[in-house]
């Protein structure tokens, strides 16, 4: 079968090089860890312990609050030393519970006892994930269990895990498939169990051979499973694109994947999923890429959430060139850094640092109407015209012509040849719709 | 620390293709056809292109310095323009005739509607067809007298000067015309561009050279040539009078200023549509209008009316053809 693919997108450099080789390694943290409350999509989680207390790793610390919302766990055994706001990638500050790491790292009961999966009910099932505190580890955080709780679990018929890693440079989710298939073959069978319907696909790019291998040897022969090849291209993982990839299904931004009978979830969700259910381990790690050509030794690493950014920059050897950038994430989509004194969340899959060749930004200029924004656009729209509402701030317009449509990944702004900021000002302006929406 | 690192909004990335580079590939891909206008009409048709693209930039220049607007000199942007113009040019025009059109061009067709990606028009034609209705006469004087007939002295220095197409026994009128008045021409020597007409247009190969040069480059793709020459042809073998004949239909593609329009000027970015399939029904209604003109018209050339005209329809067609969103169903 021909590769899976979309309309539109590009090839960036993709920087994989760096670091697609480099074995994980784990990486303990030091002193103190810092757990945000609010990691995930939905209403931030309310503290349930207080300073002075003792914690063990795997002991939740913070509750969910309401269905569309995410527990928060601690990944080291220690004591709460503060309950107060902390700076966070996104920038701002954000009530976080502080807890010093006493470097034993012992277990809150139960954590790691193996459960037999086949004896779990769905609702079981579902509970587990919602008290492991998973969400989506692509980047957006959207708490799992509600993903994993559409209408009517007959009418799905893919559940598809997310491993074309298309942002360039980042690797984890590519060491994962060489280093854990068999684990994430397990998630993706306990998740299939929710689903009777479904079929399982594993969709990764095709300048992954060895992960798509590893993969297929770790499937066998279940006929439910198979792994989808896609075309490399930037986004071939934005969750429209890629459902579009796979199944042929479209979707817009007022959908769900459901309603096109998808689930879709990142390779690390699902890999937490199974640790999850079958081996009683709540979210307590999340695989790190620290990369760029400003790092001495890029590598991946397995991290404990609450970790700091300064400490996996040194566990990558430190800056080996003068940094123009720091990004939580990758190039196309991740959020720039002005600090490393910022905790690894659940949702953090790189650290990359850019050298300030790199991170050279162009002098906007006039619109010379080249139609390479267009050509490249994924949501087939025009960001040359969004561009011209933009500069209005004219709502109206921006979303007749389906500025919503818009799942900023940047390639409109990536491509242009006058450096205008196109997809920096749709999101501007996505967020003014949103909230005058909210407002109706 | 807060200083030192820049922070700005994602992507953090550009794939460093500027407007500068795009326009510095444009200038490159002309030159092919720019060096056999000089090798073909002489020393005379260089000065027409140095004056052309100086007129152009020094307007460009004064322009934006007096409005104090800031100049960008890398962006070659009228340097293009000015080639184009000097290009559409017949290389025995007076030298201050140039100089008009590049002032035109860049003062009334493209800084008055706002400078850079905003004129309506593409400026080179617009300039081209200015100088036509003022300068009737000098704009359509293709007459070349060869060496022997000019009586010319020493002929070498006449032929440095008037170029190879004042070597004995070449004729100097246009094919289109030579063919509209029943008279036949070599296709070879079209084909190569040994034939009379503006500096720029003649040898179909030397555009052909700039046009693959401008795809692999990506500045261009085929949706407008393609769909202009296709139709242009598609409308001769309609309603031309000669049905299918290869050698007519190759003469109206290879003669006259169809190629250097088809590759050069229709794909302006600015002039033509910004959507995919407004660039293709723009290429349509190019070669339908190029083919009326052609046929049914006086003169025997009707390219650059034509991308004038179409570049006019460029805000309604891409109203029409603005692509459907993704996972939009078609609207009502
Ligand atoms: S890529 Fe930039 S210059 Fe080209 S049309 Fe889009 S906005 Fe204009
Ligand atoms: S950022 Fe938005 S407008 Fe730009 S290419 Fe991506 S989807 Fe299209």
């Amino acid at each position: 079968m021909a590769a899976g693919t979309f309309q539109g997108g590009m090839h960036p450099y993709d920087g994989k090089e760096l670091s697609m080789d480099r074995h994980t390694s784990v990486l303990l943290p030091k002193k103190e860890l810092v757990f945000p409350v609010s990691q995930h999509i939905g209403a931030p989680a309310v503290p349930v312990v207080s300073v002075g207390d003792t914690v063990l790793a795997g002991q939740k610390l913070a509750q969910a609050t309401g269905y569309v919302s995410s527990c928060v766990i601690s990944s080291v055994s220690g004591t709460v030393k503060a309950v107060e706001p902390r700076l966070t990638a996104t920038g701002g500050k954000v009530l976080s519970i502080v807890v010093e790491n006493d470097g034993e790292y012992r277990m809150a009961q139960g954590i790691g006892e193996l459960r037999d999966v086949s004896r779990l009910s769905k609702e079981e099932i579902r509970k587990i994930i919602q008290e492991a505190g998973i969400v989506g580890m692509g980047g957006a955080g959207f708490p799992t269990h509600v993903k994993l709780t559409p209408k009517e679990d007959t009418a799905i018929d893919y559940v598809i895990v997310n491993g074309s890693e298309c942002e360039p440079y980042l690797t984890s989710d590519y060491r994962m498939m060489l280093e854990e298939p068999k684990r994430l073959i397990a998630g993706l069978k306990i998740v299939l169990k929710l689903f009777e319907r479904a079929e399982g696909i594993i969709a990764v790019e095709d300048n992954k051979p060895e992960a798509i291998a590893k993969v297929k040897e770790a499937i066998g022969t279940d006929s439910r499973i198979s792994v989808r090849q896609l075309k490399t291209k930037y986004p071939q993982g934005s969750e429209r694109q890629l459902i579009y990839a796979v199944t042929g299904r479209k979707i817009n931004s007022s959908m769900l994947p459901s309603d096109a009978g998808c689930i879709v979830n990142n390779v690390d969700t699902i890999l937490s999923v199974g640790l999850a259910v079958a081996e009683s381990t709540p979210l307590m790690r999340r695989v790190v890429t620290v990369t760029g050509n400003a790092i001495k030794e890029p590598g991946n690493f397995i991290v404990k959430t609450g970790s700091s950014y300064q400490e996996l920059l040194e566990a990558a050897g430190g800056f080996c060139a003068p940094v123009g950038k720091m990004i939580s994430g990758g190039p196309m989509m991740g959020q720039a850094l002005y600090s490393l004194d910022i905790p690894v969340t659940k949702v953090s899959s790189a650290l990359l640092v850019l050298t300030q060749e790199e991170a050279r930004q162009l002098e906007p200029g006039a619109c010379i109407r080249c139609g390479r924004c267009v050509s490249v656009c994924p949501g087939r729209i025009v960001p040359q015209k969004l561009m011209e509402y933009a500069q209005r701030f004219d709502t109206k317009g921006f979303e007749k012509i389906d500025g919503m449509e818009c799942c900023e990944c940047g390639c409109c702004t990536y491509v242009c040849p006058a450096g205008r900021k196109l997809t920096q000002s749709f999101k501007q302006m996505r967020r003014q719709v949103q909230e005058e929406r909210r407002k109706k | 620390m807060k200083e030192k690192f820049h922070v700005s909004s994602s992507p953090h990335i550009h794939s460093g293709v500027t407007t500068s580079e795009i326009m510095r590939d444009v200038a490159i891909a002309l030159m092919p056809a720019s060096v056999m206008g000089v090798y073909q009409f002489g020393f005379q048709a260089f000065l027409v292109l140095l004056v052309s693209v100086t007129a152009c930039v020094v307007t460009e220049y004064l322009y934006e310095h007096f409005m104090k607007k800031p100049y960008h000199p890398y962006e070659c942007s009228a340097l293009v323009t000015g080639l184009l113009i000097g290009m559409n040019l017949p290389a025995s025009i007076p030298l201050w005739m140039p100089v008009v059109g590049g002032i035109f061009a860049i003062l009334v067709v493209k800084q008055l509607y706002g400078g850079l990606g905003q004129n309506i028009m593409n400026p080179a034609l617009a300039a081209r067809c200015f100088l036509l209705i003022c300068f009737t006469g000098q704009m359509t004087n293709f007459s070349i007298l060869t060496a022997s007939e000019y009586g010319a002295s020493n002929k070498g220095t006449y032929l440095f000067y008037h170029g190879a197409a004042a070597v004995d026994g070449i004729t100097g009128a246009t094919p289109l015309a030579a063919v509209k008045a029943g008279e036949s021409v070599q296709l070879f020597d079209l084909f190569w561009g040994f034939t009379g007409g503006v500096i720029g247009e003649t040898s179909v190969v030397m555009i052909l050279i700039g046009a693959v040069y401008m795809l692999y480059r990506k500045v261009i793709n085929l949706r407008i040539p393609l769909a202009y020459l296709l139709s242009f042809v598609l409308f001769l073998v309609l309603f031309g009078g000669h049905g299918a004949d290869p050698t007519y239909l190759a003469i109206q593609l290879c003669g006259g200023g169809l190629m250097l329009g088809a590759f050069f000027m229709a794909t302006d970015y600015t002039t033509s549509p910004i959507t995919p399939n407004g660039q293709i029904v723009f290429g349509i209604c190019l070669g339908i209008l190029t083919g009326i003109f052609r046929i049914f018209g006086k003169s025997a050339e009707g390219v650059s009316y034509a991308i004038i005209f179409c570049n006019l329809l460029v805000p309604v067609i891409e109203k029409v053809t603005m692509p459907t969103a993704f996972g939009r169903g078609r609207k009502g």
